[in-house]
């Protein structure tokens, strides 16, 4: 791709962005405009921002990435993220509206009247948050260096700078707009490029993937290894190299590669002739083409990890702080209920391209599965497939989706947690909302240029796990279960975010080990959320006399229709 | 749960409303009634989704014929998960959308049709 075309493509949506984002600044004055928006916004709107704000870059570039890789078992992480919504929906959606809570730390106050639990879903909401832009801030820069060869660290620092930029000028009501229009942005980028895709696949004579062989080079191909990598060759080939392999340098020459793992230096290029077997990353499973088509086809423990997948995804959605915090800009409980159905409807229109994205990837760039950088598939297609101008240009849309993708996430989670840290942290008001804001994006950005470098998707799938490990049970049982009481709040709190917490340290620290033991922490839902659950329940019916006395009051709140003229209680958020 | 038939015959002698915001007796029957209403509706959506969705791997796992079936030459798993389970979900959750409002509308009616009688 063009580094011209590509940066135009980055600096277009980085503009657009901050105009539309200053536009709303003229109407946002008072505190309550920057948290919520003042609740004036319209549902197709609402929606759209839901959408938007929810479509990170592991939705744009990392489920394709993670198709071409692992084949047909993830496709249920865009099927979980589009179900979470309807589990919110019949779960939570509703009765958070009219809680009136603005975040999750104000949900757990007023429904359990304890600050203890306050303060530990605020410290909760945090730490999800950063583990939530870690990944958007690495990806950010993933894209800079595939569109202009920029060191990594720049794409993070860019982001974080538009979106501290954005954050502080308008708050919450311009970052709604913004996130409306990154929704519809982010559908375009995807879909236009995909048509033309999709044609040229078909004047390529529409190749299949069902042969009993691993992915093969099909011409002479030059791959350019951007970041040191160790790959495993199962068949001796002979290759060019320009660069470092295995310690010693090559100026151009050439090199037969024996079967077992090769060291391929930083800025290395390898030649390979057509038809040679593609050299996969270490640890990376090698699957023929129709075993990667097939569900619970390739990895170890396929089941289990599907499983533990659907159950984070399916509920870890409503846990999300950026998320909830856009339910409370409904009017009331039934907007919140059909802005709910809206969202389902348009994640389901965007999640039906990323696959498509996957599977051409693995028939036309299957060199990303050897330099590990999978998630640069949605980048790289146009101009492979395509070329020239066309592909230049339609590159260009791609990146600025990838862009819109983590400024949009990035803002709607630095929005949720600066709140969070502002008024639980700091003293609260506009001036500590700043503070916050700056707070909220230096860690992660720090963590991102630290930590060695995830998959995208991976990481953003833990902090779906440890929101169902927390939150969750928290509001099911919140919104359901009178006899919920604050011990059992907090033990249930501490036990699923320790749990979850750790599988989560363990994996993005050393890696998961193999086997089991590796599947159980790289996905650890499936135990935590039931270990969750069942530790806050046991924990409250052995506190009975704990249950918070206006529990009545609060169910009246959350859930009879608004039209009913009953007593709700006095509580209100803390605000200015 | 003390005798639900004394109730309903008597009268109330403040509007339903007052009687959930004192939380008498009736008023947390009212309350409780429309928690179990509701609740029961989302545990029924719930567990269509949970069959749907956690039976679909094992379906794959115990019949692996059912993974290499085709449909319109795209394998099924493709075909079910990479697109038809959408719809599905919007349809689901426009049918939940018209139960909980019906259930909502219901709970006004009777809150106001015993305001009426009084």
């Amino acid at each position: 791709m063009s580094a011209a075309y590509g940066l135009a493509g980055v600096l277009l949506v980085v503009v657009a962005t901050v105009l539309i984002g200053v536009l709303g600044v003229r109407i946002s004055r008072t505190t309550s405009d920057f948290y919520v928006a003042s609740r004036t916004v319209t549902p197709l709107r609402n929606a759209s921002a839901i959408g938007g704000e929810y479509l990170s870059a592991a939705s744009f570039l990392g489920i394709a990435g993670l198709i071409l890789a692992y084949g047909a078992d993830m496709l249920w992480l865009p099927v979980g993220w589009t179900g979470g919504y309807l589990v919110l929906l019949v779960l939570v959606s509703a009765p958070l509206r009219r809680s009136g809570a603005y975040t999750l730390p104000d949900f757990a106050e007023a429904r359990l009247e304890s600050m203890a639990v306050r303060r530990v879903a605020s410290v909760l909401v945090v730490l999800i948050s950063w583990l939530y832009l870690l990944p958007q801030f690495q990806s950010a820069g993933l894209v800079l260096r595939t569109v202009t060869g920029a060191p990594v660290w720049t794409g993070g620092v860019l982001i974080a700078v538009v979106v501290a930029v954005n954050v502080l000028g308008g708050g919450m009501r311009s970052v709604t707009l913004v996130q409306a229009f990154q929704y519809w942005m982010k559908l375009t980028a995807l879909a236009v490029p995909l048509v033309f895709l999709l044609l040229a696949w078909r004047g390529d004579g529409a190749p299949g993937l069902s042969s009993d062989v691993p992915p093969r080079f099909g011409d002479r191909t030059t791959v350019s290894v951007g970041v040191a990598v160790t790959v495993n060759v199962t068949t001796p080939v002979q290759v060019t190299v320009d660069g470092k392999v295995d310690g010693r340098d090559y100026p151009g020459a050439a090199v037969t590669l024996n079967p077992g793992p090769h060291r391929i230096a930083q800025d290395t290029s390898l030649t390979f002739p057509a038809g040679a077997d593609v050299p996969h990353v270490s640890g990376r499973p090698v699957t023929t083409d129709r075993e990667w088509a097939l569900p619970l086809g390739g990895r170890e423990h396929s089941l289990y990890a599907t499983y533990s997948l659907i159950l984070a995804t399916f509920l870890g959605t409503m846990g999300l702080p950026h998320v909830l915090v856009r339910f409370y800009t409904n009017p009331d409980g039934r907007a919140a209920r059909r802005t709910t159905v809206m969202v389902l409807s348009l994640l389901g229109a965007f999640y039906l391209l990323p696959a498509l994205y996957g599977v051409l990837g693995r028939l036309y760039t299957p060199e990303l599965l050897m330099t590990g950088r999978a998630d640069a598939v949605v980048l790289t297609l146009p101009g492979r497939l395509i070329g020239g101008l066309g592909g230049d240009l339609l590159g260009a849309l791609v990146t600025g989706g990838a862009v819109a993708a983590f400024l949009s996430t990035s803002s709607g989670i630095t929005v949720s947690v600066a709140g969070v840290l502002a008024q639980d942290i700091l003293r609260g008001g506009v001036r500590s909302f700043r503070v916050a804001t700056l707070l909220a994006l230096i860690v992660p950005l720090a963590l991102a240029i630290a930590a060695r470098s995830l998959a995208v998707a991976d990481v953003v799938g833990l902090a779906f796990a440890v929101a169902a490990s927390t939150f969750c049970p928290l509001l099911v049982l919140g919104v359901w279960w009178r006899r919920l009481t604050v011990p059992g709040a907090l033990a249930g709190l501490c036990a699923g975010g320790a749990l979850a917490g750790s599988a989560v340290v363990v994996t993005i620290a050393a890696g998961p080990p193999s086997g089991l033991a590796g599947a159980l922490l790289a996905q650890p839902a499936a135990w935590t959320v039931p270990i969750a659950f069942a530790v806050m329940i046991i924990v409250s019916l052995c506190t009975q006399r704990r249950v918070p006395p206006g529990v009545a009051r609060m169910m009246v709140r959350l859930h009879t229709p608004e039209s009913l003229n009953v007593d709700r209680g006095t509580w209100r958020p803390r605000r200015v | 749960m003390t005798g639900p038939r004394t109730r309903t015959v008597r009268r109330p002698r403040y509007p339903v409303t007052r009687e959930i915001d004192e939380q008498t007796g009736l008023g947390e029957a009212y309350m409780r009634s429309l928690l179990r209403t509701q609740l029961r509706l989302a545990v029924r959506l719930c567990l269509v989704l949970a069959v749907v969705v956690l039976g679909l791997p094992l379906l794959f796992a115990m019949v692996p014929e059912v993974r290499e079936q085709e449909v319109l030459g795209l394998p099924l798993p493709w075909v079910v998960l990479g697109a038809l389970i959408y719809p599905w979900f919007v349809v689901c959750g426009w049918w939940y959308v018209r139960m909980a409002e019906r259930n909502e509308d219901d709970f006004a009616d009777l809150v106001e049709r015993a305001e009426d009688r009084k």
